[in-house]
C-alpha cells in the first residue's frame, strides 16, 4: 500500500484510539490537590450532641480512618450507605462522617433508619469545612492515615469494586506502614 | 371572589418581585473596585458542579457558597492572587480557565500550536505535490495521446452523426 492510504490510516486509528481512552474517563472526577497532603484542620459539634466536638484529631486517633461526606438529600449516598455500615459491622475501619449542608433533624432520622456506621458525624450546617476539603459533590470518602495525612479521595459512591480493588487495600497496607 | 382576586393581586405585588430582585444582587460592596474584583474573579474561576460554567454564570449550591467565600475575602482585605490560590489548594488547577503553565499543562498549551505546524507542513507538502504533479502531466504518453485522439474522434463523429440527424 502506498503512503497516501497509510498515513491517513494510522491518523484515523490514532484519534479512535484516543477518543477510546477518552470516553472511559469520567470527566466529573477531578484530581484532588490535597492527595498526601495534610488534612485541612477543623472542628465542629458532633451531630447527635451540640456539645461535643469532631475534629482533624480524632482523625489521627487511628492507623487509618475513613472521612465520609454525606448528606441525607443525597441519593447517591443511600446507594453507598449499606456498604459503609458493613465495613463499621465487620469493624475494618473507623468511619468519621461528615454531615454536609443537611439539617440536624433529618440527618439523625436517615441515621435511625439506614443504620449508622459512623464512629462520630460532624455537623457541617453551612458547607464551610466543606470547601475546606474541596468537596464538590457528595458522597466523597478521604482515606486518611495517622499523621493526618490524605491518602485517597474517592469521588462518589464507594462501590463495592472501589473497595476491593482500592480502598481496602490501601487500608491494609497503611496499616501494615504504621506496625 | 372579587376579595380573592384582590388578594391574589397583593400577593403577586408584594411577593413575587421581591425574592427575585434580591437574587440578582445579593452582595453589598465597599466599593465600584472591589466588585469589579469579584466580578472578574468569579468570572475566572470554575464551578465544579457544572463544569462548563464559572461562579458568576452558575447557580449551583457550591458556586453560591464559593462566591459568599470569595465577596466575604474581599471584605477582609485579600489580594486576587491569595483568593486564587484558596481556591487551587482545594480545587487543583482545575478550577481556574486559564490553568498555569507547568509540566503536565504543557500539552495543553503548546499542543494547538503543534497542531497547526503539523497542518501547515502537510498542506504545504500536499499543494507542492499536486503542483509537481500537473507539471509532470504536462506531456502525455504515447499511449494517453491515442487514448486522446480517439475520445475526440469519437465526440466529433457524434456531434456530425447528430447535425446530419437534425437536417
Amino acid at each position: 500500500m502506498k503512503a497516501r492510504y497509510i498515513v491517513p490510516l494510522v491518523g484515523f486509528l490514532a484519534l479512535v484510539g484516543l477518543f477510546m481512552i477518552g470516553l472511559g474517563l469520567d470527566p466529573r472526577e477531578v484530581p484532588s490537590p490535597l492527595i498526601d497532603k495534610p488534612a485541612p484542620q477543623f472542628s465542629l459539634p458532633d451531630l447527635h450532641d451540640e456539645s461535643k466536638s469532631v475534629s482533624t484529631e480524632d482523625l489521627k486517633k487511628h492507623k487509618v480512618s475513613l472521612f465520609n461526606v454525606w448528606a441525607s438529600w443525597c441519593a447517591a449516598c443511600r446507594q453507598e450507605h449499606p456498604l459503609l455500615v458493613e465495613l463499621a459491622r465487620q469493624g475494618v475501619v473507623p468511619i468519621y462522617g461528615l454531615n454536609y449542608k443537611d439539617k440536624r433533624g433529618d440527618a439523625i432520622n436517615w441515621l435511625n433508619r439506614l443504620g449508622d456506621p459512623y464512629t462520630a458525624s460532624a455537623f457541617d450546617e453551612n458547607g464551610r469545612v466543606g470547601i475546606d476539603w474541596g468537596v464538590y459533590g457528595v458522597p466523597e470518602t478521604f482515606v486518611v492515615d495517622s499523621k493526618g495525612m490524605i491518602r485517597y479521595k474517592q469521588i462518589g459512591p464507594v462501590t463495592e469494586e472501589a473497595l476491593q480493588e482500592t480502598i481496602l487495600p490501601l487500608i491494609e497496607k497503611i496499616k501494615t506502614e504504621e506496625g | 371572589m372579587k376579595l380573592f382576586v384582590q388578594l391574589a393581586a397583593v400577593l403577586m405585588l408584594s411577593g413575587w418581585g421581591a425574592p427575585s430582585v434580591a437574587g440578582i444582587n445579593p452582595f453589598e460592596f465597599d466599593s465600584p473596585e472591589q466588585e469589579q474584583r469579584f466580578k472578574k474573579l468569579s468570572a475566572e474561576l470554575r464551578c465544579l458542579v457544572c463544569q462548563n460554567q464559572n461562579l458568576a454564570d452558575s447557580d449551583a449550591d457550591l458556586a453560591v457558597d464559593l462566591k459568599n467565600e470569595i465577596f466575604s475575602m474581599l471584605r477582609e482585605g485579600k489580594s486576587d492572587a491569595e483568593i486564587i490560590d484558596f481556591m487551587v489548594a482545594r480545587y487543583g488547577d482545575f478550577v481556574l480557565y486559564r490553568p498555569p503553565v507547568k509540566p503536565t499543562t504543557y500539552m495543553l498549551w503548546v499542543g494547538p500550536f503543534i497542531l497547526f505546524v503539523l497542518g501547515a507542513v502537510v498542506l504545504v507538502m500536499f499543494v507542492r505535490r499536486r503542483n509537481r504533479d500537473v507539471l509532470e502531466s504536462g506531456e502525455l504518453s504515447s499511449d494517453e495521446r491515442r487514448r486522446l485522439e480517439g475520445l475526440l474522434r469519437e465526440q466529433h463523429d457524434a456531434a456530425g452523426g447528430k447535425r446530419k440527424r437534425n437536417k
